[in-house]
């Protein structure tokens, strides 16, 4: 009787846990399309053509026009930073530093900064860039999207490390004895044959970087400060897509939630739309090896 | 002619031989470009720890030790405490954590022992997507559908049946006989911005960071060790609970400390739904600040003392996640050695 009701009870208890884990991922599941659905709800309605043709000087009848642009300007200048310097990193570690302690230490330093608090970042580029440029120009506190850009380069630089970290040791090492056997150099070896074999994984990562960057508001906050004109001059301070997002969701006015729901809009579709492409190169990179 | 061909085959070898010194330069000048590059990763991170400390100086000679326990935050007469934002951060994280944790394991279970093959893929990717979705829009989705929805529907419910001031007046036996639990839960604040509000948000965030390395580590577990449980008459759960996190118990913490930094570092969606209050409350339902939203809110207006003041703060800030990242690692590291052995 008593293994009866031990069988029982064993088999209650993982039907509920069991139960429990459909539920957990049920609730993962729903926060999930909740968000979206809001986004996606909320962003559509207020969709607008000036959005994209009028600046947000013009407050309630104007537009993000000079955010969009700034952004991109941006985002821009923190790809181009990292992308050459994230690359290199990743090819050293890979190709130079395999198992050495240095290798080993920046391995595991690059992982910590992939998970860093991207406002001290901020902070750390606003003490680098923005504050001696203000000591240069006597006072005149010289944000700038330049600034923005840099600090967009720190958050984007460990993604880049790391995927080209692991793309180029998924390069077979075949490739390397047979190039290094007819005495080709070890830079030609990295440039000319490795990079170019894991060049679809590094492009993944560069897009993974440029889609973790693109929503990234905290550190532009104090870098790239904001502008309600448009401005193509990276010197000068400019506005980013979320810095006014959070700053009209802060305003009182409706209007301005309004455009900062479809501003947030437009940000989410790139942002998923960017990974999903980034996912596509690779997998289609995977299936042409097979 | 041998004294031709000599003299030929020499200038062969010598031109070999040049050009051998030449790639031997250029590689070691690549090697050193490439270094130069990597150990950039390192300088910013020890450039971000010296520009706040530095940054911070003031606020650290001022206020000393007693800087870390004061609730002061007054810009008025410039005397400023962290006290308030360091237990806005650990409280809004603690509970993120005790909200994603259980919620993590679940999903991973379910991925790994639970679903139907065919669901599976699909499923952690829609789990993954969240990791995706920029915190800005947390931040957005938090401030104007979730704290309204938390205000109006769970929050009365809370205060109703934990906190010490229900709208009858009689506290309920949880709230009037086990301590902390009235204070934690009343609240006279009509709105959902609150530090309880905060933390649900952040769960959402670091669920799926805590549920993929989860996953990931469970499929690691031998087979073997599982079906000898099986075949023992184990049950599903009694093989996850007593095989699958034992074994991988060190990496499952590992990737709790890597959602523990996420949330204590997060500052938009925190930002958003805190309330931004610098005010001492005893309870979650009231506003807050954290490390992270003090400096996002104040940053651009704040000179001397509280710029300094603000430093200070992010220098703390890094810190505390650079150890909780450290450890995430360490932690995550010995599974990789036994992945790859």
């Amino acid at each position: 009787m008593s293994s009866a009701s031990l069988y029982l009870r064993r088999r209650i208890t993982n039907v509920i846990a069991l139960s429990l884990s459909v539920l957990a991922t049920v609730i993962g599941l729903t926060f999930l399309a909740w968000i979206l659905w809001e986004t996606l709800r909320q962003g559509i309605s207020a969709m607008h053509l000036n959005l994209f043709t009028k600046i947000t000087a013009l407050g309630e009848n104007g537009g993000l026009a000079n955010a969009m642009v700034g952004s991109l300007i941006i985002d821009f200048i923190g790809i181009a930073i990292a992308t050459p310097i994230g690359v290199m990193a990743g090819a050293w570690l890979a190709e130079y530093a395999n198992r050495s302690k240095l290798g080993e230490t920046i391995r595991f330093l690059n992982d910590i900064l992939l998970s860093a608090p991207s406002i001290v970042l901020g902070l750390f580029v606003y003490t680098i860039i923005v504050l001696p440029s203000t000591a240069l120009t006597h006072g005149n506190t010289t944000f700038s999207g330049f600034a923005g850009g840099v600090a967009l380069a720190l958050i984007a630089l460990p993604v880049i490390v790391r995927t080209t970290d692991e793309m180029l040791r998924l390069v077979p090492s075949t490739l390397r004895e047979a190039a290094l056997s007819l005495g080709v150099p070890q830079w030609k070896l990295t440039t000319q044959i490795l990079v170019r074999a894991a060049r679809s994984g590094i492009i993944t990562g560069v897009l993974l970087a440029l889609a973790r960057i693109s929503g990234e508001t905290a550190p532009l906050l104090f870098t790239a400060f904001g502008n309600n004109f448009m401005t193509l001059n990276p010197l000068d301070k400019m506005a980013s897509m979320p810095q006014v997002i959070y700053q009209y969701a802060n305003d009182p006015g409706d209007a301005m939630h309004a455009m900062a729901w479809a501003g947030a809009f437009v940000i989410t579709m790139f942002v998923l739309l960017l990974s999903l492409f980034a996912r596509l190169v690779l997998s289609r990179h995977k299936i042409s090896h097979d | 002619m041998p004294a031709t061909e000599d003299a030929k085959a020499l200038a062969v070898i010598r031109h070999e031989e040049a050009r051998a010194h030449r790639d031997a330069r250029h590689d070691r000048q690549f090697g050193w470009l490439l270094k130069l590059c990597a150990l950039l990763v390192l300088a910013s991170l020890l450039g971000a720890a010296g520009a706040t400390l530095w940054g911070g100086r003031d606020a650290f000679t001022h206020f000393g030790w007693h800087f870390l326990v004061s609730t002061a935050w007054d810009p008025g007469s410039d005397n400023y405490g962290a006290l308030i934002p360091i237990y806005g951060t650990i409280a809004t994280s603690l509970i993120a954590l005790l909200l994603a944790v259980p919620v993590s394991f679940g999903i991973a279970l379910y991925l790994s022992e639970v679903a139907p093959a065919w669901l599976r893929t699909p499923v952690a990717s829609a789990i993954e997507l969240l990791a995706g979705i920029p915190s800005i829009i947390y931040g957005m989705w938090g401030l104007f559908i979730f704290a309204p929805f938390f205000a109006d529907h769970l929050k009365p419910w809370l205060t109703n049946y934990l906190g010490d001031s229900p709208d009858d007046g009689k506290p309920s036996w949880l709230a009037a006989h086990v301590p902390l639990i009235g204070k934690m839960f009343g609240s006279s604040y009509p709105f959902g911005a609150s530090i309880l509000t905060a933390g649900i948000v952040l769960a959402i965030m670091i669920i799926p960071f805590i549920a993929s390395v989860m996953r990931e580590v469970f499929q690691t577990v031998p087979t073997r060790l599982k079906e000898s449980a099986y075949a023992l008459g184990s049950s599903t759960w009694e093989v996850s609970w007593d095989i699958v996190l034992p074994y991988t118990r060190s990496a499952v913490i590992g990737g709790i400390f890597l959602g523990l930094g996420r949330a204590l570092g997060e500052t938009m969606a925190v930002t958003f739904i805190i309330g931004n209050a610098l005010q001492w409350s005893p309870s979650l339902l009231d506003p807050g600040s954290s490390i992270a939203s003090t400096i996002a809110n104040q940053f651009g207006e704040a000179a001397g003392l509280q710029k300094s003041t603000l430093m200070a703060l992010a220098f703390l800030l890094f810190v505390v996640t650079f150890i909780v990242l450290l450890i995430a690692r360490l932690m995550l590291r010995n599974l990789a050695r036994k992945e790859g052995r």
